[in-house]
């Protein structure tokens, strides 16, 4: 018969009551409370630090501290590094999200299909996620993208074109190009889950009604990833809006503030030239950035939470 | 052929081309590390080379810098999750089982806590941190990652809890269960899968990180990101090396990867895909 | 002995109530069946006895002793559940002596009792399989093992067959009826299927939105409906239910009104019925004969043979459809004009609100001796 465990009866909710447990309830609150307690704390304590910050004229190289109002604010939205690092940030997000999200809708799809070796190809595919950023940006900086010795560059050259100085010349771009790298596994992953979920009753009755494959992509495939594919969307953005690792270990930033994003940016303030109040006010912008974007995915995700 | 296979074929090759071709960087990496400096970075590239363990042995043997990077990071990624679980699964049963109005909601406000960008907060954790002397502390970077990770651990936790059927628990309490054996007997066996694949995420999460392990850790305290990192400056002679250290410091989280494919799905979307 | 006695039984969830004052005795050694449709309360009240869930008020006792705040071990019940919920990590002897084990209980004695279970059930071939090796019939009889191997007062099954298929079922329920009787212990049953409830129970107490319809020995239900509801759900083919009116009441009998104006003498009790009053006739397919003579006639719109047996959809004058069951040669067509005669002891007359009308005579099955007298409902 069956392999599969029955599955539980269905019936009026059935909760779990305190007497069932044998009269002695276990301590619910002391249970939650280290948990609760931590993240209280981890959540607030720092955010009202910096948001107390963002207000004070603080330089660690200086002794002189005190309140400066909306002075660093002012100063950091005159700053021609915040305008561009918030551009780049804006332009890296996008152009990941885009990259991701399209190829990986592909891969998706690609990986669905019935082939030899498909366990072993998915593994493949889904390695980059794995990576470390560090070990990932030096790769590519040094085995591929480098202009003398890296493979990219003997490429070009073996076809007669002039190897490309990613990281002088187009050092957003090879940013994107990584950072995509590593993120395309993520959403193959999740999208290929959404697409496994999709009955096959549904795809067949296409078939019958006469939907080739592009029809089925189109009108079948993509409306039942919708919700996956919002999902996967909100969740990038929210982890691309704090790219660092990738840039601390191959541009700095550069050339000039080409390839500064935010993050980068308010590490700089902060670690390299000390300004803690600036750095803070920096901070700020960046909460402000994350929690518009967090909004709209807790929106969702409280429709599936069920508890 | 018939059509099927020639269909089936011709996906193969080109599923199996998309999947090489994004593999590949991690590919010639691995290659990378078996040639000598000279042939590393020999232009043309060689494909064929005879292979040698001398990077290998250098950089685990030859670099005490890599094995206490190594250590360190074993050692944060794993206490971190050992102490994350040891947190969360108190909360994750209390929730599961005797839930509340409120539990949804503090379900994502923990949730949400994972939503704060970390360069919002790197100003005062670094002063906090160096006023505290936790700075380049191994046990510092421990405690933060257990707070990165433990939305994720908990929300994980709770849903795999909430697989268990309710009458496996209600049959156990009419044998005569406690709490305590209804948890340890009953439950923790049942779960068991699910808080194997909740502690691989974590791990996966800690080892990975880059921003607090860049910034929070010198010398002392540096996990093997930090390592790898410092050989950012261009340096020839060391690729081959690095190629090396990399290929050891990525090879057991790919393992890791691999065998957590599926619950990832579900702790990295925080349950909006299953 | 193992009596189980409910007072005033309340459960609310939240502002629902779910079960609205239910009082019920069963008595030592009894099967007791409790049925009703799908929301009737019948598997939350089974839980309150079990202690699975919290009583809103009134009582419930165990051989006379209250065990409201009794936790469901200590009640010295067991319970089977619907979707067996056997413990998967563990084999069929662990599962069984699971109980055992938390009350620490010496493995010699564990064993002995496991070995005595497994043989009741014919299990001991498979003691060492995990569930999940198991088929859905073994999986419910290690379910059974596990209960008999506590040696409880009360056992409990909430829907046991329900998941089983129907051949499976039928062997079953023959099954249950000898481990009864092999156990002689006290049984509350609660299922959704009346075939269940009339072939396997002492005594059926039928619910509905949270209430005891009627409480009574299956004969007693089948030929003695205290109700519309009752009348309806026990026994298939549904009984067929007319509009029919008081035309003249005397002494001791009434004359009804029948589909195409023929009348019908039905004996009541005394003083029951009103001239005039509008009431609805039942009466069982089993019960109408097909009569060249019958009172009623009507076009047969439907012929079904199931071999055993055949069931004819009648549309009688006046419009209404009636079941009408009878042997398997019968010869009748579609669309054949027939005569149906309605027997005046077969018929049960209800009021306005549904509540039968008394009749003076009774049923001799309907008395058979169960264990102890047969209680009222609420």
């Amino acid at each position: 018969m069956g392999t599969a465990l029955p599955q539980a009866a269905a019936g009026p909710p059935r909760r779990f009551s305190l007497m069932a447990a044998g009269g002695r309830k276990p301590p619910v609150a002391a249970m939650k409370l280290p948990a609760v307690g931590l993240l209280l704390a981890w959540s607030l304590i720092p955010l009202f630090m910096t948001l107390w910050f963002s207000f004070r004229h603080f330089n660690l190289l200086d002794a002189d501290r005190y309140f400066s109002g909306l002075e660093n604010y002012k100063y950091l939205l005159t700053d021609d590094a915040l305008v561009a690092s918030v551009v780049n940030t804006l332009i890296l997000v996008v152009s990941v999200l885009i990259v991701t999200v399209g190829l990986g809708t592909l891969l998706a799809v690609l990986l669905d299909q019935d082939f030899w070796g498909r366990g072993i190809a998915r593994v493949l595919i889904i390695a980059p996620f794995f990576v470390m950023p560090t070990v990932s940006a030096l790769v590519w900086k040094n085995l591929l993208m480098h202009p003398v010795n890296g493979l990219f560059g003997f490429l070009l050259r073996s076809v007669g074109l002039q190897a490309i100085d990613w990281f002088a010349d187009y050092p957003l771009t090879a940013i994107i190009i990584m950072v995509a790298w590593q993120w395309l596994p993520f959403a193959t992953l999740i999208l290929l889950t959404s697409v496994q979920a999709l009955d096959p009753e549904r795809k067949e009755a296409a078939r019958m009604d006469g939907a080739g494959p592009i029809s089925m992509f189109f009108f079948i495939i993509i409306p039942h990833l919708a919700r996956s594919i919002g999902v996967v969307i909100m969740i990038e953005m929210l982890f691309l809006l704090s790219i660092f690792a990738e840039i601390f270990v191959t541009t700095s930033g550069g050339p000039g503030n080409a390839s500064t994003n935010l993050p980068f940016l308010i590490y700089r303030y902060a670690l390299l030239d000390f300004d803690v109040g600036g750095a803070s006010a920096g901070g700020v912008l960046a909460i402000v950035l994350a929690n518009i974007v967090a909004m709209f995915l807790m929106r969702s995700l409280a429709k599936t939470i069920e508890a | 052929m018939n059509r099927t296979v020639r269909k089936k074929a011709i996906t193969t090759a080109v599923a199996w081309l998309v999947a090489l071709l994004i593999f590949f960087p991690i590919i010639w990496m691995g290659l990378a590390s078996f040639k000598t400096e000279i042939e590393a970075v020999a232009t043309p590239p060689r494909l064929f080379f005879s292979p040698t363990l001398e990077n290998y042995r250098d950089v685990a043997f030859g670099r005490a810098n890599y094995l206490h990077c190594a250590f360190n990071s074993i050692y944060v990624s794993f206490g971190s999750t050992a102490l994350a679980l040891l947190i969360a699964v108190p909360a994750a049963y209390a929730m599961a089982f005797f839930p509340t109005g409120r539990t949804k909601d503090m379900l994502l406000w923990m949730l949400s806590t994972k939503f704060m960008p970390a360069v919002g907060v790197l100003v005062p954790i670094y002063l906090i941190f160096r006023d505290t002397g936790l700075l380049d502390v191994r046990f510092g970077l421990l405690v933060v990652y257990t707070l990165v990770n433990l939305p994720i651990v908990v929300w994980m936790l709770f849903s795999f809890f909430k697989e268990v059927p309710p009458e496996i628990l209600e049959a156990g309490r009419m044998d005569g269960a406690h709490a305590r054996d209804e948890v340890l007997l009953l439950l923790l066996p049942l779960a068991l899968p699910g808080i194997a694949s909740t502690a691989l995420l974590a791990i996966i999460l800690s080892w990975n990180e880059a921003f607090w392990s860049l910034n929070l850790t010198g010398p002392a305290a540096a996990p093997l990101t930090y390592y790898i990192a410092s050989f950012s400056s261009p340096e020839g002679l060391f690729w081959a090396k690095l190629s090396a250290a990399s290929t050891l410091a990525i090879a057991p989280i790919l393992v890791f990867g691999w065998l957590s494919q599926k619950q990832l799905v579900r702790g990295l979307t925080f349950g909006a895909v299953k | 002995m193992a009596t189980v006695t409910l007072k005033d039984v309340r459960k609310k969830f939240g502002d629902f109530e779910v079960i609205k004052g239910v009082s019920l005795e069963v008595l030592d050694r009894e099967f007791v069946v409790f049925v009703g449709p799908s929301g009737c309360g019948k598997s939350t009240l089974l839980r309150l006895v079990a202690g699975l869930e919290e009583i809103s008020s009134g009582d419930v006792l165990i051989d006379g002793v209250r065990v409201n705040d009794v936790s469901p071990a200590a009640r010295g019940l067991a319970m089977v559940f619907q979707s067996y919920a056997l413990y998967p990590h563990m084999n069929v002897a662990e599962n069984m002596g699971f109980s055992l084990r938390l009350a620490r209980v010496s493995r010699e004695e564990r064993d002995r009792k496991v070995r005595e279970a497994a043989h009741i059930l014919q299990l001991e071939p498979l003691l060492h399989r995990k569930p999940r090796q198991l088929s859905g019939g073994q999986r419910q009889r290690v379910a059974i093992g596990r209960a008999i191997v506590r040696n409880p007062k009360v056992f409990l099954f909430d829907e046991p067959l329900s998941n089983l298929d129907a051949a499976l079922r039928v062997q079953m329920r023959v099954e249950l009826t000898r481990l009864h009787d092999a156990l002689q212990t006290t049984m509350i049953y609660v299922t959704h299927d009346q075939v269940e409830a009339m072939t396997l129970a002492d005594k059926i107490v039928v619910l509905q939105g949270g209430i005891i319809e009627q409480v009574g020995s299956p004969m007693e239900l089948f030929h003695h409906p205290r109700n519309l509801f009752v009348a309806g759900f026990i026994g298939s083919p549904k009984m067929n239910f007319l509009k029919s009116g008081a035309r003249s009441v005397r002494d001791g009998a009434v004359r009804v009104g029948l589909p195409g104006g023929a009348e019908l003498e039905v004996l009541v009790e005394a003083g029951k019925v009103a001239q005039g009053a509008s009431l609805t006739l039942g009466i069982r397919p089993e019960h109408i004969a097909l009569s060249a003579q019958g009172a009623v006639r009507g076009e047969v719109l439907v012929v079904e043979r199931l071999g055993t047996s055949t069931l004819l959809h009648v549309r009688v004058e006046g419009g209404d459809l009636l079941t009408v069951s009878t042997d398997g040669e019968c010869p009748v067509h579609m669309h054949e004009q027939v005569g149906l005669s309605l027997p005046t002891e077969r018929v049960h007359l209800f009021d306005q609100e549904g509540v039968v009308v008394p009749r003076p005579s009774r049923h001799p099955l309907a008395d058979v001796k169960v264990r102890g007298p047969a209680s009222g409902a609420a």
